[in-house]
Order: structure tokens, then sequence, then C-alpha cells
């Protein structure tokens, strides 16, 4: 199953290479890709692979993925939610949201849920300001969030736990 | 043009309210009624207002809707659509929308002149308004006539620096090397700013064409927009909108019959405040960790991959085409004697009408906040306005009148990008404060020991102080530290936290004060 997804990695990324214009110029790009398809994190067959076809060192994949937020090393749940916690979501009531969501979640940010499904994560601004407060899970951004209106979010992606 | 237009929004925050699918809905009820030939339902760009709901407009009444349901949806559909009777129920007042009465001679729409009027995943809609009437012009001139325009209209960055564009494109201009770059800083990661996200999604074309005359100006045959990862749905139709000037012959070999050739590539970000940097963007297009680099030398002489390029805002691009197309003697009207032409605002906070609002350079708060804002929300009262970002100064209520421009700084007000955030009477300083700090902190690179470790000496302070269990010296520490810090920093992160901090400090000191002098029984028996 792993090494399915490494093969898988390896051809998408000999795809993007195609649209390659400098050197080092779709590294970001790979990173992102492996994080699809590994769950929201880089395992280190995903690192040694990306490092292969890009021709870079390890090392310097390590690097990425550690310095940028969005990328991961360890091992993320299934969902990857992450919260705005900048000035312009905490004056309209983050803090708030901020509460209800670890109490429904039952982990502190940085923690994934003991089923795997769902890793919470603070994050400066989203820019999606103009209706805070606002969360991402995944892909998806969810904004005027209230109390009451989370449960039912993360309700949602219980459901499809297969 | 039909007898009768429908237009949804289709920016990231009319879709988080699901302007999708009520288009949808309204399409197929269109094509039940067999109205196809009569209405059009398109989508556009942003209308720089959000309600809680759904916003639409109908033309050629030229009115808005507001709708929270699709049984909502209906009812107008029966009674607008099928009997032309306008549903005031649900009718938005245009001052909402537009700008407030009094204001109307101000709102400016350089920038935003298509955001909201066309579908911006159509080019012939945006080529029906002029679209590349600028780069074709632009092209049959000399390159440093071109730059001479920029000059003369005084545009300046609208990233925050506010650097003079023309000079800077003749900088790069003038750099010898056979390569050179055109990059947009598309990083937007200022908080409380989000107009670049809704000008790149209503409007793309205008900043692939500014780019293409920009690479026309300085000798460059490619450009990079280097975007938030975190904008998935702006990636796309970047894309989308680039794939269709390609087709169209308005980018790739021989632009409009001539010499010049250029292409542009996106590369996305991957969540990081200090990248928007634009020498740490640089680092960070090229595969690595995105941390600044030390300056000089400059990005126009030694940019990206070492060679010259010109970097600018998405915002200053969108200008561009404005500017060739109208001379610079019109783009210089607007503003004020060293802030010319308008600004993008983004409304943010504890205020009515959030969203984002272009208007003329040397506006004011009050203008802003009350005018196009609506005032304060939930009927409490105005504490204070953080202007420019996080990385911008805090005023109090006394400034509201004061121009703000790039100047405004030497009375307290920063431009910034542009973010105006509204706090109300609920918030304390303190909290304010941590939070501000707890940003720097969070975002510093750790390349350089003052931010590294200054803003997280000063976190831990600002926290003693909110728990109660700060001394009387503390107080001062949080100015002369915020100091310290933005004096030795490397990069403008580091040498920005005076800013906020000092900012507070002067104007909300007593209740600073006030935390650590009430004798508080129970933080007796720690110290
Ligand atoms: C920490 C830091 C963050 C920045 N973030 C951004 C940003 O998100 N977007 C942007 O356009 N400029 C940002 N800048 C400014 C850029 O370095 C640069 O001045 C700008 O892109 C130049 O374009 P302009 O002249 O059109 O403004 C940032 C600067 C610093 C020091
Ligand atoms: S000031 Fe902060 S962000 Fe800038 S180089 Fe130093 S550590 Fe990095």
């Amino acid at each position: 199953m792993e090494m399915e997804k490494v093969e898988i990695l390896r051809s998408r990324i000999k795809e993007v290479k195609t649209q390659q214009v400098e050197k080092g110029d779709m590294i970001l790009s790979s990173l992102h890709l492996a994080q699809e398809l590994f769950e929201n994190s880089i395992p280190l067959e995903a690192a040694e692979a990306i490092a292969e076809e890009l021709d870079v060192k390890i090392e310097r994949i390590y690097e990425l993925a550690t310095f940028y937020s969005m990328y991961s090393t360890k091992p993320r749940g299934k969902h990857l939610i992450r919260l705005c916690e900048s000035l312009p979501c905490h004056v309209v009531e983050g803090p708030q949201i901020e509460k209800k969501l670890k109490d429904i979640l039952k982990i502190d940010f940085g923690q994934t849920t003991r089923d795997g499904l769902f890793t919470l994560e603070q994050t400066s601004c989203l820019g999606i300001c103009g209706v805070g407060p606002v969360m991402m899970i995944d892909g998806d951004t969810y904004g005027n969030l209230t109390v009451e209106s989370i449960e039912g979010i993360i309700e949602k992606y219980r459901g499809d736990r297969k | 043009m039909k007898a009768m237009t429908v237009l949804f929004s289709t920016d990231s925050n009319s879709l988080l309210n699901g302007s999708r699918s009520y288009e949808e809905t309204m399409k197929e009820w269109v094509k039940e009624y067999n109205l196809s030939k009569m209405v059009d339902v398109i989508e556009t760009g942003t209308f720089g207002f959000y309600g809680k709901g759904v916003l639409f407009q109908v033309l050629p009444e030229d009115i808005y809707y507001l709708v929270s349901s699709i049984d909502d949806l209906e009812k107008i559909f029966n009674e607008h659509i099928l009997k032309g009777r306008i549903v005031s129920k649900f009718l938005v007042e245009k001052e909402k929308i537009r700008p407030a009465k009094g204001m109307e001679l101000k709102e400016t729409r350089i920038v935003l002149r298509n955001a909201g009027l066309i579908d911006p995943e159509n080019i012939k809609e945006y080529i029906a308004r002029d679209g590349y009437k600028a780069l074709y012009n632009a092209l049959k001139m000399k390159p440093m006539d071109v730059i001479e325009m920029i000059k003369a209209s005084g545009l300046r960055g609208r990233g925050g620096a506010g650097f003079p564009t023309g000079l800077k494109w003749e900088m790069t201009f003038k750099a010898k090397d056979s390569k050179k770059y055109v990059l947009c800083n598309a990083d937007e990661g200022e908080p409380g700013t989000f107009k670049d996200r809704l000008i790149l999604e209503g409007d793309p074309h205008s900043i692939i064409e500014a780019m293409a005359i920009a690479g026309y100006s300085i000798g460059a045959d490619i450009g990079y927009i280097y975007i938030r990862g975190e904008y998935y749905n702006s990636i796309k139709k970047i894309q989308k909108a680039i794939n269709d000037a390609k087709e169209y012959g308005l980018l790739g070999k021989n632009i409009f019959g001539s010499d010049f050739s250029f292409d542009i590539a996106i590369r996305p970000g991957a969540g990081s405040y200090v990248v928007g940097d634009e020498t740490a963007l640089m680092e960070s297009l090229e595969g690595k960790a995105g941390r600044p680099r030390i300056k000089p030398p400059y990005p126009t002489d030694h940019g990206l991959y070492g060679k010259p390029t010109l970097i600018n805002n998405v915002e200053t691009f969108a200008n561009v085409p404005w500017i060739i197309l109208n001379g610079p003697d019109a783009f210089r009207r607007y503003g004020t004697e060293k802030s010319k032409g308008t600004k993008v605002f983004s409304l943010v906070g504890n205020v009515v009408n959030r969203g984002i609002v272009e208007l003329p350079m040397g506006c004011t708060l009050r203008e802003l906040i009350y005018g196009f804002g609506g005032g304060v929300a939930n009927g409490r009262s105005l504490k204070m306005v953080q202007t420019g970002g996080t990385a911008g100064t805090f005023v109090k209520p006394d400034k509201l009148d004061i121009p703000v421009d790039y100047e405004s700084i030497k009375d307290g007000i920063s431009l910034g990008s542009g973010s105006i955030l509204v706090i109300d009477d609920q918030n304390k300083a303190i909290d304010i404060a941590k939070k501000a700090v707890k940003f720097y902190m969070h975002e510093s690179c750790g390349k350089c020991t003052p931010c590294r470790e200054g803003t997280r000496d000063l976190y831990i302070l600002l926290d003693r102080i909110s728990k109660g269990m700060g001394k009387k010296e503390d107080i001062e520490r949080i100015k002369t530290l915020s100091t310290e810090i933005s004096d030795t920093s490397f990069c403008g992160l580091g040498q920005s936290i005076n800013l906020p901090l000092v900012s507070l400090y002067d104007n909300f000191k007593d209740e600073f004060l006030e935390l650590v002098t009430k004798i508080k029984p129970q933080n007796i028996l720690k110290t």
C-alpha cells in the first residue's frame, strides 16, 4: 500500500516536473503532492522519492518540511483542521470558537484525535477575515463560525469515516 | 445582453456562504421555465460586501438581494424574475454595497475597475472592457517610454513598503543581463488583508496583462506569480486565466505579432508569513527555506536565481493597465501630494460591514469605518483601530479624521497593506498585545537572535502581566524590549514589532499599569 503510494508520487512528480521553469521551482509543489497522498504528512519514503526525482539532497527536503507550517513530518489525522488565531478573528469571538472546538474534539492544538480522524492546528491569518472567525478543514474554508455551528461541521467529517 | 441578468458573486467569501448552489438552482429554474433566451445567470467577482447569506444582483433594475435559503430564492424567482415585481423584503440598500451617502464621489475604482462587473473566468468579458489594450499600446512604445509613464503617475508599491514603482522598473530595465524575471508577490499573509486574493479572483487578467507589460518594459520573458498555498480557489482561477490568455495569443510567443514573448507560471507557498518579504520569497521560489537575504544587493540587480528581478505586489500591478490606458495625469488626479491614486482597504473586526473598498489615498478612518463600514458592530463603542496589518500601529478614536496615506505614519497611522482592524470596547489592550506578539513569535524565521529570542521574551513578559503577576518595571520593558528588537533585527519582520507594541503602550499605558498595581492577594504569596 505505502509502496504503491510512493510509486504514484513518483509518477506525479515526473508529471509536474514538465512544468519546471528553473531548477528547484517545483520542490514545494512536490511536497504538497506528497501531503495529498500521505494524509497530510511527508513520511521518509516520500521525502526520499522527492529528493531522487528532483535530484536534491534529502536534508533539503527535511529542512523544507520542517520550515513551512503547511507541511509536517509527523503523521497527522485524515482531516486537518486549521483555526485562525490572528487578531481579526480574535476580536470577533475567536477564543470562544477555539474553546468549543477543543471541547468537541477533546484535543489541544498540535494533537490528533485517538481515531486518527482529526488533527487540530492553529494558523496565522487565512485571508478570509471578511467572514471571521474562520477555520479551514483540508482545502475547505468555513466562515462566520458560531459556537452552535461548529458541531455540525465536524459531524459532517465524522460521517465519512470509513 | 438579454432582457434580464442575474449576477452571483463567486469570490471565496461568497462561496463560503453557498453562492454556487444558489446560482445552480437559479439556472435550473430559468431552464425549467424556458427563460434561457431572456435571463442570463452569470458569475462575477466580488461585490465588496458580505452579509450573512448570499448576495446577488439583478439587472437592469440594478438592485441587490440578500437571501439565506433556497425558499427565499424561490420567492424572488416567482415574484421578480417571473412577474417583474421587486421583493422588498430581501433587498439590500445600495449604500451598503456601494458607498454611503456623501461618499459616492469618493469611491474610485481603478484597481477594482472590473471586479464584480465581469465574469473573471471569461476572457472575452475582460477584453470587452478594454482588456489587453494597454499591452497592445505598450508594445508599440519604447520600453523606457512605458516606464516613464509609470514614473510620471507617481504609483508606489502597495505591498507595504511604498517604493516608487516606476523607479523600480527603471532600475531593473537598466540592469545588464540577458536573463531577467518579473515576479508577482501574491503571498498576502498580513493579518486582516485579503484584497490581493479578491483582485486575483475578481480580475485575474489585469494581473497577467500588467506582468506582460512589465516583462516588455524591463526585458524579461518569464514571470512568476508566487501565491499563498492556502489560496486554493485563487490558484485555480488564475491558472485558467493564464491558459485562456495563452490560447488567445496574449501570452506566449510573439504577442500581437511583435518580437516580444512572455510566459507566466504560478507557484504556491507553504505557509510562512516572512516569505512575503521579497528576498525570502525568492529563496522560497528557488525551493529553499524562506529566510530573508541580506540587502544590498537589491533584487533589481541580484534577485531570483541571482538575476535582475522586478517584484511587485498584486495591487500595484493591477494599477498598471489603467495608467497606460488613461495616462499618468488621470492617475495623479486621485490621492494626496505624495501618495497618488487609490488604495484598496480591507475592513475587518468589530464592524457592521466587513469587506473591501477602494478609496483615493488620503481618505480617513472615519470614512472607512462609519461610511463604508456602517459603524461598530453590535452597538458597542470603538476602542481602537489597527491599521496596516499586524505589523501596523494602533490608534485611538481621536485619530479618525487624519488622512491616511504613506505619510500618515508621522501621525501614527500606518498604511501598510491597507487592512483596517476595528476593535471594540470589549477587548483588553493586554490581550491584543499578547496576540500580536504571538504572531511575531510564531512567524519569526529564526535566522537572527533578537527576533527569535526577543519575541519569545516579550511574550513571556506580557503573559506574566496578563496573569496579574507583573511588576511596574515590566510595563516600561514592553516599550524598551520591542524597540530593541526592532532596532537590531535582520529583516522587516523583526524590525516592525515596535509599530504595534509601542503604539499600544503609548495609548494604553494606564490600562497596562492597572494590571500591575492592583494588589491581588493570591499573588502576594507567589512573589
Ligand atoms: C515580513 C514581510 C512580509 C511581507 N509580506 C508581503 C506580502 O504578503 N505581500 C506583498 O506584496 N509584500 C509583502 N512584503 C513587502 C515585500 O518585501 C516587497 O516590498 C513588495 O512585494 C514589493 O512590491 P511593491 O513595491 O509593489 O509593494 C513583506 C515584507 C516583509 C518584510
Ligand atoms: S527578523 Fe525575524 S524573520 Fe527576519 S530574519 Fe530575523 S528571525 Fe527571521
